[in-house]
C-alpha cells in the first residue's frame, strides 16, 4: 500500500459506525498470478463504499469472494460479524439473505419471466418475512421501486440493457439485504440509463439504509454516489479516502485514474 | 557431431511421446472430474430440499420436445427396417419371420440406441448449451448468490430427469418403429395388425424387455450427467459455450456405445447362465 498517499488522502473513518463488513489481509492467486495481496477493506452501516482499480485489478474477485462464490487462498471475511469461512453451507445461504448482489451482466434466468426471476430468491428465504405481505405483492412493490411494473410477465430477452439492469437490481432488493454489492453497475450503458441507474442506486440506499460496495470504473458514478473510495493497484489497496480528496491527489497512479 | 545428432534424435522422441501424452492425461483428467461429478450427483440427489417442480418442468421438456423427433426416427428406422430385410427374407421364405424379427431387433438393440443417440443430440447439447450459458452470464452464480444450490436445482433435476424420460422416449420409439414395420408389411404382404403384433409379442420374453430397459435407465443417466458436466463447467465466452454442447454430444455418444456394448456383454453371460 502507498502508505504516504494513503496518509494524505484518507477520511477520518467514522469508528464510532457500525461495522458490517471487514476484510483483512485478503490473498487470492491463480496459479503464480498473484490477484489480491494484503487486501484490507472496512464497510461500515450505510456507508456506500466504491472501489476503482483497472480491468483485471482484481475488483470482481474479491467481491467474489466475500459472498462465498470463490474462495481465497488466505485472509479473513468477516460479515455481519461473522467469518464466513467458519460458516456451514445452511449458514452460510442464510447470511447471503442480508447481501444482495447485482452482477455486471444482470444474471437474469433467461428461462423464467420477470415475475419468476424475483419470486426465485423470495421463496428461497421464505423464512425472512412475515406472512402479512403476500409474494405477488412484493415483486411488484420492488419493481414499483425501479418503475418497471409494466414488465410483470416480459421474458428478460424481450428487454433492454438499462431495463435488465433495472430488473437485476429489483431481484437484489427484493429481499432487502443490508448490504448490497454492486459489480459495475453501470458498464455497457448510455450515460442517461447509467444516471437513471445511479439514481436509483442512491434512493435505494436513501430509503432501505443499505451499506453498499460499489465497483466501477465510472469516475461519474463514483463522483455521484462515494462516501469512500478505495483504488485497487496491484492487488492491493493503493490509496483510499473520500471522491474529493482522491480526485486532486499528486501520486500519478491516483491521478491516471480521475483524468478526463 | 555424433552427440549433437542423437541430442536432436532425443528431442523429437520426447516431443512425440509428450504429444501423445498430453491428450491421453488430459483424457483422465476428465474422466476423472466426470467421476467426480457423478458421485456428487448421487449424494446431492439425496439431500432435501428436492427441487420436485423443477424436476416435473424438466420431464416436461424433455420428454414434449424430444417425442416428435423419437417419433419419427421410430418410424423410418421401422420402415426402412422392414423394406431392407424383406427382400433377404422373401428368397429364404422366411418372410414370415417379418414380425418377430422387426421386434426382437428393434426392442433389443436398434430402438434403444437410436433413441438415445437422438436424445444425446437433442436433450444432451441443449443442456450443454444452457447449463453453459448460464455458467458465462453468471446466473448460476446469482443462484448461488440467492441461497439456491445450484447443482441441485440445476444438475440434479436435469440428469434425473433425463434418467426418467429416455426410457419412456425408448418405448414409444419403439412402439411407433413396429408401427412402421407393420406398414411396409400390411402393404406389401396384406399382413393384419392384429397378425402382425400377435407374432411380435410372441417372439418377445421378459428377457428381452429387461435389459433393454435397465439399458434404456443408464443411457438417460449419461446423457444428462454429461450434458450437466460439460455445461456446468463451461469456459469463459460464447466459444465456450459452443464447445460445451458440441462436446456433450461426441462425448455421450462415444460412452452410449460403451454401455451397449458392457449391457450387452452383461446380458450375454446372464443368458448362459
Amino acid at each position: 500500500m502507498n502508505e504516504l498517499s494513503t496518509n494524505q488522502l484518507q477520511k477520518e473513518t467514522p469508528e464510532s459506525r457500525e461495522l458490517v463488513l471487514e476484510i483483512r489481509n485478503l490473498n487470492k492467486s491463480f496459479g503464480d498470478h498473484v490477484v489480491l495481496k494484503n487486501f484490507n477493506l472496512k464497510l461500515f452501516k450505510g456507508e456506500n463504499l466504491v472501489i476503482m482499480g483497472k480491468s483485471g485489478s482484481g475488483k470482481s474477485v474479491m467481491i467474489k469472494c466475500l459472498v462465498g462464490l470463490m474462495e481465497f487462498d488466505s485472509g479473513v471475511i468477516s460479515v455481519m460479524h461473522k467469518d464466513i469461512t467458519s460458516l456451514d453451507q445452511s449458514s452460510l445461504d442464510i447470511l447471503r439473505g442480508d447481501i444482495g448482489f447485482l452482477f455486471q451482466g444482470s444474471a437474469l434466468y433467461d428461462s423464467m419471466t420477470v415475475r419468476e426471476n424475483l419470486e426465485f430468491p423470495l421463496r428461497r428465504h421464505s423464512h425472512l418475512f412475515d406472512t402479512s405481505m403476500d409474494v405477488d405483492q412484493r415483486v411488484l412493490e420492488a419493481l414499483e421501486n425501479v418503475g418497471l411494473a409494466h414488465t410483470l410477465d416480459l421474458m428478460p430477452s424481450a428487454l433492454s440493457g438499462g431495463m435488465k439492469r433495472r430488473v437485476a437490481l429489483a431481484r437484489t432488493l427484493i429481499l432487502q439485504p443490508k448490504i448490497i454489492l454492486y459489480d459495475e453497475p453501470t458498464s455497457g450503458l448510455d450515460p442517461i440509463t447509467s444516471k437513471e441507474i445511479i439514481q436509483l442506486m442512491q434512493d435505494i440506499q436513501k430509503k432501505y439504509k443499505t451499506s453498499s460496495i460499489i465497483i466501477t470504473h465510472d469516475v461519474d458514478c463514483a463522483r455521484v454516489i462515494a462516501d469512500r473510495m478505495i483504488l485497487l493497484i496491484d492487488g492491493t489497496n493503493y490509496a483510499e479516502g473520500t471522491f474529493e480528496a482522491l480526485s486532486v491527489s499528486k501520486d500519478p497512479k491516483v491521478k491516471a485514474f480521475f483524468k478526463r | 557431431m555424433f552427440f549433437n545428432i542423437f541430442g536432436i534424435l532425443r528431442d523429437s522422441v520426447m516431443s512425440s511421446i509428450r504429444s501423445l501424452t498430453i491428450p491421453i492425461q488430459s483424457f483422465l483428467i476428465e474422466i476423472g472430474d466426470l467421476s467426480y461429478f457423478t458421485a456428487r450427483f448421487f449424494k446431492e440427489s439425496v439431500k432435501r430440499p428436492f427441487e420436485f417442480k423443477e424436476f416435473l418442468r424438466q420431464c416436461y421438456y424433455m420428454g414434449n420436445r424430444s417425442l416428435v423427433l423419437v417419433g419419427i426416427t421410430g418410424f423410418i428406422i421401422g420402415l426402412v427396417l422392414t423394406l431392407q430385410t424383406r427382400p433377404t427374407l422373401l428368397e429364404f421364405g422366411a418372410v414370415s419371420w417379418m414380425p418377430s424379427m422387426v421386434g426382437i431387433s428393434l426392442i433389443r438393440e436398434i430402438g434403444p440406441m437410436i433413441t438415445a443417440l437422438v436424445c444425446a443430440g437433442r436433450i444432451g447439447s441443449g443442456i450443454g448449451a444452457e447449463l453453459g450459458s448460464m455458467r458465462v452470464t453468471e446466473q448460476i452464480d446469482a443462484m448461488e448468490v440467492s441461497g439456491t444450490n445450484p447443482f441441485k436445482y440445476l444438475v440434479v433435476t436435469r440428469v434425473l430427469a433425463s434418467t426418467l424420460m429416455i426410457p419412456l422416449l425408448v418405448i414409444v420409439g419403439d412402439a411407433i418403429g413396429l408401427f412402421g414395420s407393420f406398414l411396409v408389411e400390411n402393404a406389401k404382404g396384406a399382413v393384419s395388425f392384429e397378425l402382425f403384433f400377435s407374432q411380435v409379442f410372441a417372439s418377445l420374453e421378459f428377457g428381452d424387455l429387461l435389459p433393454a430397459t435397465i439399458k434404456s435407465i443408464f443411457f438417460g443417466l449419461a446423457i444428462g450427467l454429461v450434458g450437466c458436466f460439460k455445461g456446468y463447467y463451461c469456459e469463459k465466452g460464447t466459444a465456450g459455450v459452443g464447445r460445451a454442447a458440441n462436446s456433450a454430444v461426441v462425448f455421450t455418444s462415444l460412452l452410449l456405445f460403451v454401455i451397449d456394448f458392457v449391457a450387452v456383454f452383461v446380458t450375454d453371460i446372464f443368458y448362459e447362465l
